[in-house]
């Protein structure tokens, strides 16, 4: 037994060893080191383009195969509405039915008919609602090759399955390690270096170094989820005493502006394997760690942010002013906090491209192990940034109005729709005062404006 | 069937069906229809709601959702002289008016009293109007409408009111496609 295995074991040991180090070799060669200097080969837009005439080709054929078997290919088209809503207001409304109707000159003329109004506007909402499918992610028009996105394309042909199993190979094979190996790589940098810098005393070599190690270990990072980002604008980048928003889809929205920009960093402390990161991040730069009592005191909040802003010599911060995840076709109610507090507010606008990977967390379906493992058995993520020029607070404005404005531009730059929603109804009841206005309104209506305000 | 909704619009509604049921039993109670922000904000929104679960039941399945929806489809006129054999459709203008009418009959007597109408007068108006003058408001109404002197309304009384309103646009949604 024994001479007859060591010879082969040590074939076996060789050859392991060899792919190994070509291994190691490759991934430091084409993605690493291009990581810490910030360039770029290429290849990764390389692999999006034939990856688009790969699904163009999936979806012809299936369109092909659908039409010959004469099924019905499903196509959700969501921008498109299932119904045609009416866009006339209750008063309207009312007083066209009072017109049509016999006795116009009574003051509280109240009709049975008025119930119609309410009726059909709840019914329209049953059917089809602004805020209900913000939370779930988009639909596609045409199939990617992944099973999570395959809501109704049934197996058509062979030669699309063979090619989605080769998709499966491909990404869970090749794909997942490699990035997994990345991320790795990525995350445990920037907990070792930035340690190792909080020891060097405060002045410019430290900021320098730690800007460095931070922009290395993110674009490491956005490697190692095959991330392809179009920044524009450039020019309008956040500077120091400022504060950034964006519309907030996903938590890998951090990453993906952090390689580009350093940024002062706004949270919650957790434990584990975060907590450990954010402990480390806060050596070698200041960012703004809140403990989990300290978040509700709105005060304490706004006044270190506010302290950290007036010091110029300090990051601008990163604010998703929505508190939550939304699927990306809509930019949901900020909330006035960080509109508050009276410095530069550099709006930024991020959209993913769904096509390749949806980027949506949505954290009632899954946590955030399971999201990354999808995320990182996605194909890739694709996405543009966009910075919008710089906006203040203008004379007579207050929070809520300047935040809307805000919101406006970046749902304007993104293409996404600019809803008034509270981002809190993902989880949480609406209030009830919003019933409260519609009902008043009604009693105007029914009553004269006179009678109602002296109640009120 | 006597539902008229063509292949694509049920596979949408189905689609909708899904993603209002958290629960994923294939069926909707009460709380999935509330989750929905704008119905939550309706002020008739728990009579609509209501209009969905049958007599004492707390889930509808898809046939019972798309049964109540069918209500709402515009009346077109070709399936005015189509379905004189099989039945009046979902959507016939008796139909609306019959669903309009349950709206106000809390305890589905096919009368709607004195009570039942300042009930729902109140879901509508809030805090806003005081009790005299809803009360007022209720007994002109039924005044206006009853003809056989009960001091209710009926199902009959109440579509000889409505005779002059619109009731085919005002309650119809426009489905796409």
């Amino acid at each position: 037994m024994g001479p007859f295995m060591s010879p082969f074991n040590n074939l076996l040991c060789m050859l392991l060893g060899i792919s190994f180090t070509v291994w190691f070799t490759l991934l430091l060669v084409f993605i690493i080191v291009p990581a810490i200097f910030g360039v770029s080969f290429g290849i990764r837009r390389l692999y999006m383009k034939t990856l688009l005439k790969v699904f163009e080709w999936a979806t012809m054929r299936m369109e092909r195969g659908a039409k010959e078997k004469n099924h019905l290919l499903y196509k959700p088209c969501s921008l498109n509405s299932i119904i045609a809503k009416e866009s006339t207001s209750l008063e309207e409304e009312l007083k066209d039915i009072r017109r049509n109707c016999s006795s116009p000159e009574l003051d509280d003329s109240f009709d049975m008919s008025d119930a119609f109004y309410f009726c059909r506007r709840g019914i329209e909402s049953i059917v089809d609602d602004e805020v209900t499918k913000c939370f779930t992610a988009e639909e596609l028009e045409s199939w990617n090759l992944l099973t999570r996105s395959n809501y109704n394309f049934n197996h058509i042909s062979s030669r699309l399955t063979v090619l989605w199993g080769l998709g499966v190979v491909i990404r869970y094979g090749f794909l997942l390690p490699l990035r997994l190996t990345l991320a790795i790589t990525g995350v445990g940098l920037l907990v070792v270096l930035t340690a190792m810098i909080g020891f060097l005393p405060n002045g410019r070599m430290k900021n320098f170094l730690s800007e460095k190690v931070h922009l290395m270990c993110y674009r490491i990072c956005v490697r190692a989820l095959t991330a392809i980002i179009t920044y524009h604008h450039s020019e309008n980048k956040p500077k120091n005493g400022g504060i950034c928003v964006a519309n907030h889809t996903s938590p890998i929205d951090v990453i993906i502006l952090a390689s580009d920009g350093c940024y002062a960093m706004v949270g919650q402390i957790h434990g584990g394997l975060m907590g450990l990161i954010q402990r480390s991040m806060v050596k070698a730069c200041p960012h703004i760690w809140f403990e989990r009592s300290e978040v509700k005191d709105r005060h304490l909040v706004a006044k270190r942010l506010s302290d950290h802003v007036k010091d110029k010599s300090k990051l601008p911060i990163l604010i998703f002013p929505e508190g939550t995840c939304i699927n990306n076709t809509s930019v949901m109610m900020f909330k006035k906090g960080s509109f508050e507090i009276g410095s530069t507010v550099y709006p930024v606008a991020i959209k993913y491209d769904p096509r390749f990977g949806e980027a949506f967390w949505n954290s009632s379906q899954f946590g955030m192990m399971n999201y990354l493992l999808r995320m990182m058995s996605s194909w890739a993520i694709v996405c543009s940034v966009w910075y919008l020029p710089p906006m203040i607070r203008q004379e007579g404005e207050d929070a809520m109005q300047f935040a809307n404005r805000v919101k406006a531009a970046i749902a304007r730059q993104g293409g996404l729709v600019d809803l008034l929603w509270d981002g809190g109804l993902k989880r949480g009841k609406v209030k009830d005062t919003f019933k409260e206005e519609q009902q008043k309104l009604y009693s105007k209506i029914l009553v004269g404006t006179q009678e109602v305000r002296s109640r009120s | 069937k006597k539902l008229n909704i063509s292949h694509s619009q049920i596979t949408r509604l189905y689609s909708r069906f899904h993603s209002l049921d958290k629960g994923e039993n294939g069926a909707l109670s009460r709380e999935d229809f509330q989750r929905i922000p704008e119905l939550a904000i309706n002020p008739l929104g728990d009579r609509i709601i209501n209009a969905f679960f049958p007599e004492g039941e707390d889930q509808v399945n898809f046939r019972g959702f798309m049964r109540t929806l069918a209500h709402f489809r515009p009346v077109e006129d070709n399936e005015k002289n189509k379905d004189l054999t099989s039945g009046e459709p979902l959507n016939s203008r008796t139909n609306k008016l019959h669903f309009a009418f349950q709206l106000y009959d809390l305890d589905r007597d096919d009368k709607i009293s004195r009570d039942e109408l300042l009930q729902v007068l109140r879901m509508m108006v809030g805090v806003n109007i005081s009790d005299e003058q809803l009360g007022s408001i209720a007994d002109r109404t039924i005044q206006e409408a009853d003809t056989n002197g009960d001091m209710c309304i009926s199902f009959s009384e109440f579509t000889k009111v409505l005779e002059k309103v619109d009731v085919e646009q005002k309650m119809s949604i426009r489905f796409l496609h």
